[in-house]
């Protein structure tokens, strides 16, 4: 099946001659959920940049469901809606104006774009805002002003950098279903994002960039698969004075009613709590330390910069 | 894109710039009309009076055309460089960058929406030059092509002007020390047969000089230089600037990375 991006020896340099991309490959399906993740300057923004046009590349072949961004930008760009990580929009307009502008140059007309742009403005809870200055409305409802003014044109692939930045947690989620949601209909979305709980609950593929490079192209399943060790928060209801001893389960002691214990690949929660039974310590609630995502990534890429560095190290 | 979908692409972009220019009247309509008034008071009334007859007019009557033009010139010029330099500044210049809208469109909608400024500003300008002289258009043909020609030039020259602008100082510097001194020594205020032959010669180098007297011929019908001339260079400047705007807005200069 015909990819909804495909990304074939992307490289930039810039004119400071700093290589952003040294040669990515990348494809995302059709209806795919896709996530890429990677530290500051590793080439996230760059990848977006190109894909929508706003950097221009080096040298390699991006195509939008077939479309070549080069040969065929006309039929490419109707394909792609973005949502960058910077505001970018007029701060001076009212919001249902800049819908409206937004559709007039995917040459949609007036009243059609009236339309959706009503749709999209509450879909996203900013219709009773329509006609206010931009300028005054708050961080969040400005990052979803982005989201409708990316889907205005209903675009297939809907491609979003940082959405949820400076986001608090209700509005995150609130958006994380909306994004879900468009999904479901069949919009292709590729995300960045530095919260890798929300790369976790929502995609079900991902790459993972660094230093220009992908270090990592697989799926979420296959990706957590991976993970060898996860650390759990255990609350108990007994009072401890020193840490219980489980063998085979490294276990610290947090506070009087609080433990955490490392479980390895293959090791049985069961056991911890029948052992924990058996010493009379009785577990009230139990949570997961980190996201699991977030120790993969940070072993990648400090794997990667160990590569890196060496590589530099042995010039 | 097809042709109807270009249309309204290009049928946006201008709705949006005459939106904003009408949007910030008191910072776009009101001081030229202010200017220019004070312009027809002190040079046309006050000192004119006193000056007396100029190509064997009055000297307010002499002036009246060079005013309105140095009004469609400034604001053609301006209304573009501060809007494409505002939507540089304010990374919204993206939403066109990332959209189907072919160059050439963007090109003619922010040159529309100068046009108008700088030819409703004109417009404006000429209704209350009629309080203070008296004209009848001596040539409708070529006031009207040699305004339009005139508002065009400028509104392209505005546009790469705010292509290459990277701070706010450089929207200002060409205003400031090259259209302001081209426009009073362009034979708005005097007529270039007042000057020393050296002078004279000159002043022939000066766009606007050409630009003036064209128009000045369309209204009152006497002219400084053979208007062929007003056409000819009006029309290689605005060929050559067009050019060399879509050039620069398909490299992407100083747009994207």
């Amino acid at each position: 099946m015909q990819p909804a991006l495909s990304i074939k020896n992307l490289r930039k340099t810039y004119d400071d001659q700093f290589e952003a991309l040294k040669g990515i490959d990348l494809d995302v399906a059709k209806g795919d959920f896709f996530a890429l993740l990677g530290p500051n300057g590793a080439g996230k923004s760059t990848t977006i940049g190109i894909i929508c046009s706003l950097v221009r590349k080096t040298e390699g072949l991006v195509t939008i469901f077939g479309h070549d961004i080069d040969k065929d930008f006309s039929a490419a760009k109707q394909f792609v809606g973005v949502v960058p990580q910077e505001f970018n929009f007029n701060q001076f307009e009212k919001p249902l104006d800049i819908l409206v502008a937004q559709a007039g140059y995917y040459g949609i007309k007036k009243d059609i774009a009236r339309q959706r742009a009503e749709k999209y403005l509450r879909q996203l809870g900013l219709w009773e805002r329509r006609n206010e200055i931009s300028r005054t409305l708050s961080g969040g409802m400005k990052r979803r002003l982005m989201i409708a003014r990316a889907l205005i044109h209903e675009p297939q692939l809907l491609v979003l950098d940082e959405p949820t930045a400076g986001v608090d947690i209700e509005l995150r989620r609130s958006m994380w279903e909306f994004l879900k949601q468009i999904n479901d209909q069949g919009t292709t979305i590729i995300l960045t994002t530095h919260y890798l709980e929300e790369a976790e609950s929502l995609c079900r593929n991902i790459a993972i960039i660094d230093h220009g490079t992908i270090v990592k192209n697989t799926s979420m399943k296959a990706l957590l698969k991976q993970l060898d060790r996860e650390t759990f928060i255990l609350d108990v209801r007994e009072e401890l004075s020193e840490s219980p001893k489980l063998e085979g389960y490294p276990m610290t002691l947090v506070d009087g009613h609080c433990l955490e214990v490392d479980v390895m690949k293959g090791q049985s929660i069961n056991e911890i709590f029948i052992e924990l039974n058996g010493l009379n310590i009785h577990v009230i609630s139990m949570r997961s330390k980190a996201n699991r995502l977030e120790e993969l990534f940070f072993d990648m890429v400090e794997k990667n910069l160990v590569d890196v560095d060496g590589g530099q190290n042995n010039e | 894109m097809n042709n109807s979908q270009k249309w309204i692409a290009f049928d946006t972009i201008l709705r949006r710039e005459i939106r904003r220019f009408l949007r910030i009247w008191p910072q776009t309509l009101v001081p030229p009309i202010i200017t220019i008034v004070l312009y027809f008071v002190i040079f046309g009334q006050l000192i004119g009076s006193r000056i007396g007859d100029m190509s064997g007019l009055p000297y307010i009557q002499f002036v009246a055309p060079g005013l309105i033009m140095m009004s469609v010139i400034t604001n053609s010029y301006s209304n573009v460089v501060s809007s494409f330099f505002g939507s540089k500044f304010q990374r919204n210049i993206e939403e066109l960058l990332v959209s189907p809208t072919p160059n050439w469109i963007i090109l003619l909608g922010y040159v529309a929406g100068g046009m108008s400024r700088g030819l409703g500003v004109g417009l404006i300008v000429t209704v209350l030059s009629l309080y203070f002289a008296e004209f009848s258009i001596h040539s409708l043909p070529v006031t009207i092509a040699i305004v339009l020609m005139t508002s065009l030039m400028f509104s392209l020259a505005g546009l790469i002007n705010a292509i290459f602008a990277v701070n706010f100082d450089d929207i200002s510097i060409i205003p400031t020390f090259v259209l302001t001194p081209l426009t009073y020594l362009g034979g708005v205020f005097y007529s270039i047969e007042l000057l020393d032959p050296f002078w004279s010669n000159l002043s022939m180098i000066n766009p606007v000089l050409y630009m003036v007297n064209a128009f000045r011929y369309g209204i009152i019908g006497i002219t400084d230089i053979p208007i062929v001339w007003a056409f000819l260079i009006v029309g290689l400047f605005s060929a050559l600037l067009f050019f060399l705007a879509l050039r620069l807005l398909e490299k992407g200069s100083r747009l994207r990375n």
